[in-house]
């Protein structure tokens, strides 16, 4: 295995059992059903998919909150399913999920986001420095010592974010982490998340069906019903309009504009990602 | 038949250190058999101006008349206005608490003092009104999918017949799919039913395709109401909000300032499209 690879899963089977009250197994889904990725350290890698489509569950994979049914995942070359390795797992990799109201516990949102480098024994004046950077990552400064039960959802998520990248995980896995978000939190948490990417090269997992959210990922991944169904660069990804529509998945309206554009007969090249690059395009027609 | 809402304000933690203006000088009137979308950036007010329309929360000052009376007049029956506007609220799945979706959906008109025939014979209805599948009548709700439980939760509100129906974000956390079957449904019930519908939405997008009439809110004021083209007009201003129009009026405006004759208005995808190619055309382009 070649030392820069953060995140490998080969094989990867996880299978949900739900049994009736005797505890006889009543059906067996396979939640993810085959699934060999490689992610090198420092990429940014987008994971879309519908509802069910097993990118959660994937996700959980990757820090340890499950364990493969078959197969193996190793983060940094620890394999997953060896319980000596579950801080380790852990620590490298940072997990944000869907719902802030589930991850945030301080009651003030400095002391939340302190939690996590409190815990790992980081010095004090250190985790006030972490404090800071995190919360000005995302842009929450000015609430630094409100309650969060006063912030709104969006804003809960940001402090949420803030907590996990002051634990400075190698890799932090985000599910869903804009579902809740108005326009403006959403960019504001995809530019705090890709400039932990450029800037402290962390290597990001974003999981999400709002496309848009995936142009600058290094490489994305489409899952459906547990497979790994398309994988490459957003331009390759994205000139396959009528493939993602088949999956459920949202193209972005400046994709779905050019498309209509090409089938009325307009010379623009496949896979435009978004509304500048159309504008480009088309201006080169004038 | 109609609500004015008559210079209403509302002030969060008024005797406390901290207040909050949430609502300032709210003045409008929502007509019979509208369908609105009412949009703002989170903390905007939003949800506080629809949770004044049920009387959820009273005003700190100014008046709301539901059809032509007083609802803070002393002998208003609040409990009758809440079952003719119903309300909806962000993941009303999280209400489902009976063991099966059709003894949940009559728990409301059960409430309103319905015999057990009645609630039933309008838990039918409503289930049916949403497109809810039969054979999930019976199941528990949380045995159902985001999508369905959703529904689910719809159909507990329309069992108690409202005159009004205000949705807060029915898409939030929902697939592309989930969401536009949600929407779809909506937007039928407001044909066939003639249902006064509010939705509250943070996606353009979807205001632009299905709504009438837009309401944006900024810092507790309303500061466009009307038609949603219209409204996109001040992209601009939405923008300094945290308010985004849809992605294609960015590509009209755009191809607009450099130098091609289209018509801005579109906000729709095929809309778009329909203009730059007659732009193109008139330009002898294509």
């Amino acid at each position: 295995m070649a030392l820069n690879e953060i995140i490998r899963s080969k094989d990867l089977v996880c299978e949900y059992i739900t049994r009736d009250e005797e505890g006889n197994v009543e059906s067996i889904k396979k939640a993810i059903d085959g699934v060999s990725i490689d992610v090198k350290a420092g990429d940014f890698v987008a994971i879309l998919g519908h509802n069910g489509s097993g990118k959660s569950t994937l996700a959980k994979h990757l820090n340890a909150i499950l364990t493969p049914t078959e197969g193996t995942v190793w983060i940094d070359g620890k394999d997953t399913s060896d319980p000596e390795n579950l801080w380790s797992v852990r620590q490298t990799a940072g997990m944000v999920f869907q719902n802030p109201d589930n991850q945030i516990i301080g009651s003030i949102v400095e002391e939340d986001v302190g939690f996590g480098p409190e815990n790992l024994g980081v010095p004090t004046d250190e985790i006030w420095e972490r404090v800071d950077e995190s919360l000005s990552a995302v842009k929450m400064q000015e609430f630094r010592s409100n309650s969060p039960n006063k912030l709104s959802g969006g804003q809960k998520q940001r402090v949420a974010i803030a907590g996990v990248v002051a634990m400075h995980p190698q890799c932090i896995v985000l599910d869903e982490p804009t579902a809740m978000l108005d326009p403006n939190g959403r960019k504001d948490v995809i530019r705090a998340v890709r400039a932990l990417n450029m800037v402290e090269h962390i290597t990001i997992i974003l999981i999400t069906h709002y496309m848009e959210e995936v142009i600058y990922a290094d490489k994305v991944l489409v899952m459906d019903s547990g497979h790994l169904v398309m994988q490459g660069t957003p331009k390759d990804i994205f000139s396959q309009v009528d493939t993602l529509k088949s999956y459920h998945l949202d193209v972005p309206q400046a994709t779905l504009l050019a498309e209509e554009l090409r089938k009325s007969g307009l010379p623009l090249s496949p896979g435009i990602l978004s509304g500048e690059e159309l504008v480009k395009e088309i201006c080169q027609l004038l | 038949m109609s609500i004015i809402v008559n210079h209403l304000y509302h002030v969060y933690g008024k005797d406390t250190s901290r207040p909050v203006k949430a609502l300032d000088d709210i003045c409008c009137e929502i007509g019979d058999g509208q369908f609105i979308g009412l949009i703002g950036h989170t903390g905007s007010g939003k949800s506080t101006l629809i949770q004044h329309l049920n009387g959820l929360l009273r005003a700190t000052g100014g008046e709301i008349y539901y059809n032509g009376r007083d609802i803070y007049d002393k002998d208003y029956k609040l409990k009758d206005l809440r079952s003719k506007v119903g309300l909806v609220f962000q993941y009303p799945e999280h209400q489902l608490f009976e063991i099966t979706v059709f003894k949940d959906v009559c728990f409301g008109p059960l409430n309103q003092g319905y015999s057990q025939k009645e609630a039933e014979l309008r838990a039918f209805h409503a289930l049916r009104m949403v497109g809810f599948p039969e054979e999930l009548y019976y199941r528990s709700p949380f045995d159902l999918s985001g999508g369905q439980k959703r529904r689910a939760a719809i159909a507990g509100v329309l069992a108690m017949r409202p005159e009004v129906m205000i949705l807060d974000e029915p898409t939030a956390g929902l697939d592309p799919q989930g969401r536009d079957e949600i929407l779809e449904q909506i937007s039928r019930l407001h044909r066939e039913y003639k249902m006064t519908t509010i939705l509250v939405s943070h996606s353009m997008e979807d205001v632009a395709k299905y709504v009438e009439r837009l309401i944006v809110m900024n810092r507790g004021r309303i500061v466009f109401d009307g038609i949603p083209r219209e409204v996109f007009r001040h992209y601009e201003q939405l923008e300094e909000m945290g308010l985004a129009a849809p992605a294609v009026t960015y590509v009209l405006n755009d191809l607009k300032k450099a130098g091609l004759d289209v018509d801005t208005s579109g906000i729709t995808v095929d809309e778009a499209a329909d203009s730059i190619c007659k732009a193109l055309k008139s330009a002898g382009k294509i």
